[in-house]
C-alpha cells in the first residue's frame, strides 16, 4: 500500500481559545491511512474541540492542519467531501423515518437516484435496521439511533471517518455492536479517529492513543506502549479495623497521602506493576508484621490510572458521566 | 470555496440541486408536523373573521366620506390587510423551524459535508415560499366565501401575485436571520410577531387619517403601509399610486438586509 505513508491526518500546533479559556494550547497530531487513532481524555480535555477542527466545523485559533490530502485552511471542501462525522450529540432528523433520513444524506451526496436507494437499502440491513426503516427516530432506542447517525455518516463512503464518543450513553451490549462495526469499517481500509473517555475503548480497537488533559497531548503510542507506561494498576487491599489499615501503611512504606488511603471502606490502594514477585513481597510484608487483610483484589489500568501517573491528578471523570 | 476541478458551472448546478433536497425536506417536516401549518393559516382567517364579523359592522360605516357600507364595505377594505398577516403569519414558522434546526445535531452533519453553504437556508425560504401560497389561496379562498368581492383583471391579479411574491421573499429571508439570530426556539418564535402587529399601526384596519398625528406620521411611513396599498388598489381596482414603486423599494431592501444579515449569521462558528 502506497496510501500508507501519507498520513489520513497531521496536525500542528493547533490552538483554540474561547475567550480566556484555552481549549487547546497547541497539539501535533499524524494518524497514517487505515489506521484507528483514538483521543482519551476527561470531559472538557478538548477531545470534541479537536474533531470539531479538523473536520471543519470551527476553525483553529493558530496551527495547520491536512485532512486526506486536503489542506484545512485552502481547501475545507476537499476536507469535506472525504470524511464522514458522528458526533456526540445525535446528527439525525427527528422529522424523517430512517429510510428517508438516508435518502437526505444520498441526496446530499449527489449520488444518482437509484443508486442512493440502493446505498440506503444496503446500510439498513448491514446496521441491522430493516425493521426501523419506516419509523421516526423518536421511537429509536439509543443503540438505534448511533446506528442509524453512523449509517448516514457512511452514505458518502468516506475515506476518513470522526467519531466522538460513539459510545458514550449505550449500554453495554450496543456498545459491543458499535466496536464490531468499527472493526469491519477498519477492515474496509477507512481511516478512523475516535474520541473516548474510555481506557478500555481505546485499547479495544486503537492502533495508536494519544492522551489529552486540558488541551495538552500528554502521552502518545500504542495502547500496550501506553500501559507499559502506566505502572500496571493497583492492588486493592481491605482490612478488618482502622489500626490495621495504618499498620499496614506502614510496613508498606505508603505516604500517608489521600491517594492511597480508602477510609471509608478500611482499604489501602497500592501501586503494583502486576507481577507475582511484586504481589508476593507485599503479602510477605505485611505478614512480617502480622497485619491481618480481609480480602484483596488486583485492578488492571484505567483511565483514571493512567492519567494520575501521567499528569499527577485525577479525571473526574467518573463523575461527569452521568451528564 | 471550489476545488480546481470544480467549474462555476457544476457548483451552480449543487447549488440547486442542494436547495432542492432541503427544499424536500422541509415539505416533508411540514408534512409530519402539520398542527404549525394549521396553526400559522388558521391565524389569518380568525383574524377575518374576527374583523369582519364583530367589528366590521361598526368599522364599515366609519369608512369613507359619510360611508354607511357597513360590513360588505370592511370585508373588501381588511382583506388586503389580512393577506399580508397570512405572509407575517407563516414567517414565523421559518424563523421556528429555522431555530430548530439550528439547536439539532443535524446542523454540525450538514456543515462537514461538501454541500452548497446556502441550501440549508435557501430550503427554508422556498418551503416558506410553497406554505404561504398555500395559505394565500386559502385565506382568500374565505374572504370570497365570506363576501369579498374583487374586481381585479387577468393584469390585476398577475400583479398581485407577484407583490405577494415579493413581499414573502422580504420577509422569509428576514425571518431566517432572526431564527438564526435567535439563541433558543422560544425567542425565535416571539420575534417576528411584531410583523404580525405593524399592519395595525398602517393604514390595514383603519385608514391612517383617523390616527392621532403622531401615529399617523409612522402609520403613513412605514414599510406595510404602502405594501397594503398596493394590494388594496390591485385587488379592488382603485389605483395604487406611487405605493407599487414604494412597495417594491421596501421589498427589495427587506431582502437584501434579511439576506446578508442571514448569511453572516450562518457563517458564524457556533461556539457549544
Amino acid at each position: 500500500m502506497t496510501n500508507a505513508a501519507i498520513p489520513a491526518i497531521s496536525a500542528t500546533g493547533l490552538r483554540k481559545s474561547y475567550g480566556d479559556k484555552v481549549v487547546l494550547a497547541g497539539i501535533d497530531l499524524n494518524v497514517p491511512a487505515g489506521t484507528v487513532f483514538s483521543l482519551l481524555g476527561p470531559n472538557g480535555a478538548g477531545k470534541t474541540t479537536t474533531v470539531n477542527i479538523l473536520s471543519t466545523l470551527i476553525g483553529p485559533d493558530a496551527g495547520t492542519a491536512s485532512v486526506a490530502g486536503h489542506d484545512l485552511a485552502t481547501d475545507p471542501d476537499g476536507i469535506r467531501s472525504a470524511i464522514g462525522l458522528t458526533g456526540q450529540f445525535s446528527a439525525v432528523d427527528s422529522l424523517l423515518t430512517g429510510e428517508e433520513n438516508l435518502f437526505l444524506m444520498a441526496d446530499l451526496n449527489h449520488l444518482p437516484r437509484r443508486a442512493g436507494r440502493r446505498r440506503a437499502a444496503e446500510l439498513l440491513e448491514r446496521f441491522d435496521l430493516t425493521d426501523a426503516a419506516k419509523l421516526v427516530p423518536s421511537t429509536f432506542s439509543g443503540g438505534m439511533r448511533r446506528k442509524l447517525d453512523l449509517a448516514m455518516t457512511l452514505v458518502g463512503d468516506p475515506k476518513v471517518i470522526f467519531l466522538d464518543e460513539p459510545t458514550t450513553g449505550l449500554d453495554p451490549r450496543s456498545r459491543r455492536t458499535m466496536w464490531d462495526i468499527i472493526r469491519d469499517l477498519v477492515a474496509s481500509g477507512v481511516t478512523i479517529f475516535l474520541t473516548t473517555q474510555y481506557l478500555e475503548e481505546a485499547d479495544q480497537l486503537a492502533d495508536r492513543i494519544a492522551v489529552l488533559d486540558e488541551g495538552r497531548l500528554v502521552a502518545q503510542g500504542t495502547p500496550d506502549e501506553l500501559k507499559r507506561r502506566v505502572p500496571g494498576g493497583h492492588l486493592r487491599l481491605r482490612f478488618p479495623d482502622a489500626v490495621s489499615v495504618q499498620r499496614a501503611g506502614v510496613a508498606l512504606r505508603l505516604s500517608t497521602s489521600d491517594e492511597h488511603n480508602d477510609d471509608e471502606n478500611l482499604a489501602l490502594r497500592v501501586p503494583t506493576d502486576g507481577t507475582v514477585t511484586a504481589l508476593r513481597e507485599v503479602l510477605d510484608r505485611l505478614d512480617a508484621e502480622s497485619v491481618a487483610v480481609d480480602s484483596l483484589t488486583v485492578h488492571t489500568p484505567d483511565l483514571d490510572d493512567v492519567f494520575l501517573s501521567l499528569t499527577g491528578h485525577r479525571t473526574g471523570a467518573t463523575k461527569e458521566l452521568v451528564r | 470555496m471550489t476545488t480546481a476541478t470544480t467549474t462555476a458551472a457544476s457548483s451552480m448546478s449543487y447549488a440547486v440541486r442542494d436547495s432542492t433536497t432541503m427544499l424536500r425536506r422541509n415539505l416533508r417536516h411540514m408534512q409530519r408536523y402539520p398542527s404549525l401549518t394549521i396553526m400559522l393559516v388558521g391565524q389569518p382567517i380568525l383574524l377575518l373573521l374576527l374583523f369582519v364579523y364583530i367589528f366590521g359592522g361598526t368599522l364599515g360605516n366609519g369608512l369613507g366620506p359619510g360611508g354607511a357600507g357597513g360590513r360588505a364595505e370592511y370585508v373588501g377594505y381588511v382583506t388586503p390587510a389580512i393577506l399580508l398577516i397570512t405572509i407575517t403569519s407563516a414567517i414565523l414558522g421559518t424563523a421556528i423551524s429555522v431555530a430548530t434546526d439550528m439547536t439539532e445535531g443535524i446542523i454540525a452533519r450538514f456543515r462537514t459535508m461538501a454541500i452548497s453553504r446556502a441550501s440549508m437556508l435557501t430550503g427554508h425560504v422556498l418551503g416558506t415560499i410553497i406554505q404561504t401560497a398555500f395559505a394565500l389561496a386559502v385565506v382568500l379562498g374565505v374572504a370570497l366565501l365570506i363576501g369579498f368581492s374583487p374586481t381585479a383583471d387577468v393584469g390585476e391579479w398577475l400583479a398581485l401575485v407577484g407583490v405577494l411574491l415579493l413581499v414573502t421573499l422580504a420577509l422569509t429571508w428576514f425571518a431566517v436571520a432572526l431564527g438564526l439570530k435567535a439563541k433558543s426556539v422560544e425567542t425565535a418564535s416571539n420575534t417576528p410577531m411584531v410583523f404580525t402587529l405593524l399592519p395595525f399601526v398602517g393604514s390595514g384596519f383603519v385608514p391612517a387619517e383617523s390616527m392621532p398625528a403622531w401615529l399617523r406620521w409612522f402609520a403613513e411611513y412605514q414599510p406595510f403601509t404602502p405594501i397594503i396599498e398596493t394590494i388594496r388598489g390591485l385587488l379592488l381596482g382603485t389605483g395604487i399610486g406611487d405605493s407599487g414603486f414604494l412597495t417594491v423599494g421596501w421589498c427589495v431592501l427587506i431582502t437584501a438586509i434579511g439576506y446578508f444579515w442571514a448569511k453572516s449569521l450562518f457563517q458564524k462558528e457556533r461556539d457549544r
